[in-house]
């Protein structure tokens, strides 16, 4: 009964969705309200019927129907009751249902705030956001229906991939989906804009606050990505430039470009042909991250099973980049700017330095990720390339960019005086200098990482300066210590929340140049009893247990780990052994710490229990990516925050 | 600026990338070749389910497939098992041996998948797992074809078809003995 329901809601979404868009279009065209109420009614009721479909999947993953294939493949009997539920993301058809059902909700956001607001270039959002939804549910209607029958119904699945059954999988696709599918609204919006010919700086300054709030998402998804890969997979690392993490970090660049660039074009009216094309390529590289993933044409550690899904893909990224950019080379005649660059030493110039770093970035990831397809068509062998290429040529990038990071915002707009860049940059530029010095002294000898710490340094300077002069001048003006200094967060929110999203940065650019320098790590064999010293740890064998769990059996080692400072813990690294997998799964354990991490891996051992090997880690600073984040989360919720400036 | 005449160079830009993309529908990433193609097939001996002994010294002379399934194995190994034993049925009397290894299995559960398909070829399960690593097996179903010889020949991973079966055994059934 269940996959009938299903299945006769996803197409009913799908002929809803379609009709929505339609109707939405000859909304527009016609200038009549009732096609565009009916568009609404469209949103509303695809949104229903999304909702219904999770609803009957849930129910089938909670009651074992194993007659969905779906059910049968990612549950078996012994899967906890929570993964039952986070399992209905954990593959392909799961993930187009839970993309699908966000962007439904952002549509029916869009109907709530812009209809009477922007009556002009509403129905085309609308129809252009239902265009999408209709794409997404023909995707679960054809090739990744997740109501497909199984016949004859197995006795029990086959389980969850293992290394899915971590609590992160609820945030880690939560977040990274509400920031690819967040990206469709300002796409949205660029397109309607493009359509009637409205190209000045309104969908900007429409959109800014959902960019801002697609970006954040999908940064936080990108960490929340990268804990779960050092936390679960047990390399000892946290991100390898696999495809997938790939698929998902190119977004996020040009999104970062596009959210500097847009400053531009609101402040002097230039680049608005750059803003558009960085608005499609984004939209353009959510959709094109999905199809990677999804396709199979390229080997990754998620590896969702494919089919036909990926010429869905393909032809609709066709429709979406030639559509979007033709329609943008129609339009190119409004496009003119209507100021120049006066002089390379301004904020203009500086954020339009910014800008093609991170598209060369975004080039070199594209080129690398999709290196191995280029090669065999041109010479006809598989080669893949990996962190080394990735890591040669995007720390200069990288290193660029943090400069800039410290230029851009206190930089003066149109032309830099030398008093201008000698009172704002002066001191940070000794701070940074004076910090790299400092580090030599005390040993380090890297050069990428003294650069990356001074730069560090430079860019903190540079916003602790100006918020010290902005809090003594409130003073100066009379008012009092909070007012001075919490109010002024409040009261110039977009700049501040900019300014501490910058801090997050930072701190994540700490904690990748600290743990890539000064993490170290050892491999050896252990006799029952014997110890092994690290970085100033030492750990202790001292023995094997095994268990049956619900659906894997484990075994678990014992191991006291003492420090010098009278630190003595027990860490209990494990391996999972699942009758659906080949390999064992590791179950890392650690130690977190402000300054270093303790990361124990079990490998090997001797059945008796008498021996085993591990892999020892002391990894430095990582923790200072999951603290990034949350700074990073407090700046992004000060900038969407409503903009308390008059407008310009 | 001649932005005018080169508008239209935007949207034909991403042509060559779309059709890149397009040629990787042509290519598959996991198609890495068994390294045991034209070896010597590893020996095993193993009991079957129905109690009786099944070695691979004692098929020599004869073209086996050697299919790896497991009950747990949610769909593919049950999409394949009719075509398997379909196989079978049609190529047993041209000197033909199939041979399924589950692998990984709970008893209980393997015999119903056998009694569900109504399997008439030996099946036996490999206890300590020597068997499919011998053969480098990665993940079920797998499918091995041996010639006459005792050789690996060819490898199918993923549900095997009546097409794939036949296709094979007839090329290993052609060559002289």
């Amino acid at each position: 009964m269940i996959p009938e329901l299903g299945y006769a809601a996803t197409v009913a979404g799908f002929v809803l969705a379609l009709s929505g868009a339609v109707a939405a279009v000859v909304g527009g065209w016609t200038g009549r309200a009732e096609w565009l109420r009916t568009g609404e009614r469209a949103a509303i009721g695809v949104w229903v019927l999304i909702t219904v479909c999770i609803a009957l999947m849930l129910y089938a993953f909670l009651t074992f129907d194993f007659s969905v294939r779906y059910v049968a493949i990612n549950t078996n009997r012994g899967t906890p009751f929570y993964y039952r539920i986070t399992a209905l993301w954990g593959a392909l058809e799961g993930s187009i249902v839970l993309w699908s059902w966000m962007l439904s909700i952002y549509t029916l956001i869009v109907v709530v705030q812009y209809r009477r607001r922007q009556p002009e270039l509403y129905p085309w959002v609308l129809s252009v956001m239902l265009g999408i939804l209709a794409f997404f549910l023909l995707v679960m209607t054809i090739p990744a229906p997740p109501f497909e029958r199984l016949t004859p119904i197995p006795p029990d699945g086959r389980g969850l991939n293992p290394l899915l059954e971590d609590s992160g999988m609820i945030t880690h696709p939560v977040a990274l989906y509400l920031g690819f599918t967040g990206f469709t609204v300002p796409f949205a919006f660029a397109m309607a804009a493009l359509i009637i010919g409205r190209t000045g700086e309104e969908w900007i300054t429409i959109t800014r606050r959902w960019t801002i709030i697609a970006w954040y998402f999908l940064a936080l998804g990108l960490l929340i990505g990268g804990w779960w890969s050092y936390h679960v997979l047990g390399w000892g690392g946290y991100w390898a430039w696999d495809p997938v993490e790939n698929a998902a970090f190119m977004p996020w660049l040009t999104a970062t470009a596009f959210l500097h660039s847009v400053m531009v074009q609101e402040r002097r009216r230039m680049l608005k042909l750059w803003n558009l094309s960085l608005i499609i390529l984004t939209f353009g590289l959510t959709l094109f991250g999905t199809f990677l993933t999804r396709s199979g044409i390229i080997g990754s550690v998620h590896s969702f099973t494919q089919g036909s899904i990926g010429v869905f893909f393909l032809s609709f990224l066709s429709l979406v980049l030639l559509g979007s950019f033709s329609l943008l080379a129609w339009r190119m005649d409004r496009l003119r700017a209507e100021s120049q660059l006066d002089s390379v030493v301004s904020r203009e110039s500086t954020f339009l330095l910014n800008n093609l770093f991170l598209l060369a970035a975004t080039f070199t990831v594209f080129f690398g990720t999709v290196f191995p397809l280029l090669s065999e068509a041109v010479r006809g062998v598989k080669v893949s390339v990996g962190a080394p290429f990735f890591n040669l040529v995007n720390i200069p990038v990288f290193l660029t960019l943090l400069f800039l990071m410290g230029v851009g915002p206190l930089i003066a707009w149109r032309r830099a005086s030398a008093q201008n860049l000698k009172r704002n940059f002066l001191k940070p530029v000794l701070a940074g200098i004076v910090a790299a010095a400092v580090l030599r002294l005390f040993g380090v000898a890297n050069v990428l990482v003294l650069a990356a710490m001074g730069l560090v340094i430079f860019v903190s300077a540079t916003i602790v300066l100006d918020y010290a002069r902005a809090v003594r001048a409130r003073r100066r003006s009379g008012e009092g210590w909070s007012a001075a200094t919490w109010g002024l967060l409040l009261r110039q929110n977009r700049r501040y929340g900019g300014f501490i999203v910058h801090l997050g940065v930072l701190v994540v650019a700490l904690g990748v140049a600290g743990s890539q320098a000064w993490s170290v790590q050892t491999e050896t064999t252990l006799e029952k009893g014997q110890s092994v010293e690290l970085g100033g740890y030492r750990v202790r064998f001292d023995g094997l247990e095994a268990s049956e769990e619900s659906n894997h059996g484990k075994v678990t080692g014992t191991f006291s780990v003492t420090s010098g400072r009278h630190w003595d813990v027990m860490l209990h690294p494990g391996r999972k052994f699942y009758p659906q997998e080949q390999t064992p799964i590791a179950a890392v354990d650690y130690r977190l710490g402000f300054i270093e991490d303790v990361y124990l891996v079990l490998g090997d051992f001797a059945r008796d229990g008498s021996q085993a090997t591990i892999k020892l880690q002391v990894n430095r600073m990582v923790s200072w990516l999951w603290l990034g984040g949350f700074v990073l989360t407090i700046g992004a919720a000060l900038a969407i925050l409503p903009d308390h400036r008059k407008p310009a | 600026m001649t932005l005018r005449g080169l508008r239209w160079a935007i949207p034909a830009a991403v042509l060559p990338v779309l059709a890149l993309l397009t040629y990787g529908f042509w290519t598959d990433p996991k198609e890495i070749p068994s390294p045991l193609l034209g070896r010597p097939a590893a020996a095993f001996s193993l009991a079957t389910f129905d109690g009786g002994p099944i070695s691979l010294e004692g098929l020599r002379g004869k073209v086996v497939m050697l299919n790896f399934w497991a009950s747990w194995c949610v769909p593919a190994c049950y999409d394949e098992a009719p075509a398997v034993e379909r196989t079978w049925r049609a190529y047993k009397n041209q000197g033909v041996m199939v041979v399924g290894i589950d692998i990984q299995d709970k008893e209980e559960a393997a015999r119903q998948f056998l009694a569900r398909f109504g399997h008439t070829f030996p099946n036996a399960p490999d206890p300590r797992g020597r068997v499919s690593v011998d053969y480098g097996v990665y993940g079920v179903p797998e499918t091995f074809f041996i010639d006459r010889n005792g050789r690996v020949r060819f490898k199918h991973v993923g549900a095997l078809t009546d097409e794939i079966a036949r296709r094979h055994l007839d090329a290993l059934l052609k060559e002289p003995a």
